[in-house]
């Protein structure tokens, strides 16, 4: 599916909800569906800085596109993460860097997070965007 | 300063109620120890500290010792003359003032000692090119135009706090904390840190395993303002083995209704992530 196609499912999913503490039970639920991260690689080296809670992610790159796994010690963070993984995981890194996450501010997320934790959503997609332009890159010299 | 003096930085063990252990206190004093430096009040426990007693075994070694006031300074008397420390430090904005402006209350012996830390006007007596004497106190610590507005309104914010009472803003706060601690402490679901006798009105507190970050932001939807984190006193949640702990504070000007509105979120929040 289209990066963008899987944004509109989001706002769509979202929409559905009048109340942010039934988009927040959402997020709950959606966290239980993360791709979770290989607990070898629960490590600093891919703690993202600059979140309140822990959050890990790893990527793997087959060559062609990019395999995101993550995983956070709290739970409302796991949902928000596997939003990002469910529109940014199994893309190129051209796709990645490109990416206009629009979803975001359409489902209300930003708002609804405080600085401290909306700057913590902000490193989640750097970190994931950086992945994607080493991983650009490094195809980009062995070319 | 451990840094710049190459000074050995000690610090006081804490029990599992959140108490300064008073023994190991006086073992940390010798010869060489040249400040003690505490909290009069921990903000991420809330136990108040015996300052009294810190104050009279530093000075019976001629240790001068500093009281960090932040959060003492706005719950109850405070009188530094009868405390008897030699530096007594608080922030405006702790006490309902504004941001960016403070109080350093120093013993003269001390004061007088102690070089100007900043350049400016107002600070120097006579300038010549050989030798430059500085002005009596306290100019010679105001360098440049103050920071009058922030003064004006900590000023303010003081006569708002004397004309309450700090006898009575102590009084509602203790009663406040007391009927909150039961009802907290009634919910098996709970663990509060910082159990000591005597305490400022806040709990601080982890319910279950549920992270208090995600916490927080459930009670935070619900109009219930608590912090949630570590509290920039990382040391202290190391030594309980955490990584954050959710903080309410109660203030004179809470209510027991908003304690049971606390205690309704936090079912709330139980009942979300579990």
């Amino acid at each position: 599916m289209e990066l963008n196609q899987v944004q509109n499912n989001i706002v769509d999913e979202f929409s559905v909800f009048d109340d942010w503490m039934d988009k927040y039970n959402f997020l709950i639920e959606l966290g239980k569906e993360l791709p979770v991260i290989d607990p070898r690689f629960k490590t600093k080296d891919f703690l993202i800085e600059g979140c309140q809670s822990k959050v890990w992610l790893h990527p793997d790159f087959d060559g062609e596109i990019i395999t995101f796994t993550a995983d956070s010690d709290a739970i409302i963070t796991r949902g928000i993460v596997s939003l990002l993984i469910k529109v940014l995981s199994g893309r190129t890194p051209q796709e990645i860097i490109n990416a206009d996450l629009f979803f975001i501010d359409k489902i209300g997320l930003r708002q609804n997070l405080s600085p401290t934790r909306s700057n913590g959503l902000l490193s989640m997609v750097r970190q994931m965007k950086l992945y994607a332009i080493a991983y650009d890159t490094k195809t980009k010299k062995n070319n | 300063m451990c840094e710049r003096k190459k000074a050995t930085l000690r610090i006081i063990p804490i029990n599992d109620d959140g108490e300064i252990i008073f023994d190991e206190y006086l073992k940390l004093l010798n010869p060489r120890t040249k400040l003690v430096s505490v909290s009069q009040v921990s903000n991420a426990l809330g136990t108040v500290l015996p300052v009294r007693k810190i104050i009279n075994a530093a000075h019976s070694a001629d240790i001068p010792v500093l009281i960090d006031g932040a959060q003492g300074i706005q719950h109850g008397a405070v009188d530094v003359k009868k405390m008897n420390c030699d530096f007594y430090v608080f922030s405006g904005h702790k006490i309902y003032g504004p941001t960016g402006i403070g109080v350093l209350f120093g013993k003269e012996k001390y004061l007088d000692e102690m070089p100007p830390y900043q350049g400016g006007g107002d600070m120097v007596d006579k300038v010549t090119f050989e030798k430059t004497t500085y002005n009596e106190l306290p100019f010679k610590f105001e360098a440049g135009t103050m920071n009058y507005v922030g003064a004006i309104g900590l000023g303010k914010a003081l006569e708002y706090v004397l004309g309450i009472g700090r006898e009575n803003i102590a009084e509602m706060e203790q009663d406040l904390l007391k009927y909150a601690t039961e009802k907290l402490s009634a919910i098996n679901d709970i663990k509060i840190f910082g159990k000591s006798g005597n305490k400022i009105s806040i709990i601080s507190f982890l319910i279950n395993n549920i992270h208090q970050y995600d916490a927080g932001m459930i009670l935070d939807k619900m109009g219930i303002a608590v912090r949630t984190g570590t509290h920039c006193a990382q040391p202290v949640m190391d030594r309980f083995g955490i990584d954050g702990t959710i903080r309410a504070s109660m203030c004179f000007y809470n209510t027991k209704e908003e304690v049971d509105i606390l205690v309704e979120g936090i079912g709330k929040v139980i009942e979300m992530f579990s």
